[in-house]
């Protein structure tokens, strides 16, 4: 069985998503952060659209910053973002 | 002085005013020598720009800067530390972000300031969206290479 978490997206994640979160059950082959921006690009239109570029998307685990390769293993809530420009 | 110092931290709508928040900084103590702080404003650019929306991730937005301002606080030695990053919409000419750090001598104040906005510019959670003065909805403002650098430089 997969894994149920509650994954949020920001800023043009969100709006390019349409929801600004959702609770999924990942497959148990989603193992990473790079894995899971994957899986979800794979899940529709709007999805694609905002995931185009992997590489720019930013992903934190239980509000943490984590790198493409952070293991999902124990991780509750996920956020998506793109790079940030507060300040 | 005794141990490390405890960075007041506030991510908020409301407006925020910096001499109070300087004066909290010395009140009631005597060693502070000096007090960088750092504002950053909304631009109109050019007149083009009727607000910015803030968007910010509550919750991460506190902890990421309260894990930078811990972080100049343990590389530093500050007598005190404040971070406020306001969300929401905000007008051309009003206050976004405040950092002020307080030490016995202003090298170390400058330095961690510096610090404190670069790792808050590239790590803190908050998004700009422009809205412009012709009433359309404009871009994301789009992250900088040379913000990215200036938080690299830190090691």
């Amino acid at each position: 069985m997969g894994r149920v978490v509650s994954v949020r997206y920001f800023a043009w994640v969100r709006e390019r998503i349409g929801k600004a979160e959702e609770t999924v059950e990942v497959p148990d082959e989603v193992t990473t952060a790079r894995d899971l921006v994957f899986w979800l690009k794979g899940r529709g239109e709007e999805y694609d659209y905002a995931l185009e570029k992997p590489e720019v998307i930013r992903v934190a685990f239980d509000q943490m910053h984590v790198e493409p390769e952070a293991g999902l293993e124990g991780v509750r809530e996920i956020a998506l973002f793109p790079p940030m420009t507060g300040g | 002085m005794t141990g490390v110092a405890e960075p007041t931290i506030r991510v908020q709508a409301e407006a925020f005013d910096v001499a109070a928040e300087q004066a909290r900084l010395v009140a009631g103590r005597t060693d502070v020598g000096a007090i960088v702080t750092f504002t950053g404003l909304c631009r109109s650019e050019d007149n083009t720009l009727a607000a910015l929306e803030l968007e910010h991730y509550p919750g991460m937005a506190e902890a990421e800067i309260a894990r930078t301002a811990r972080e100049a606080c343990r590389r530093w030695p500050l007598t005190g530390l404040t971070a406020i990053h306001r969300f929401g919409r905000i007008a051309p000419g009003d206050l976004i972000v405040l950092v002020a750090t307080a030490s016995s001598h202003r090298a170390a104040a400058f330095e961690a300031a510096e610090f404190l906005m670069d790792f808050l510019k590239t790590r803190a959670p908050f998004w700009k969206k422009e809205h412009r003065v012709d009433g359309s909805s404009g871009d994301w403002v789009e992250a900088k290479d040379v913000d990215d650098r200036a938080a690299a430089r830190w090691g």
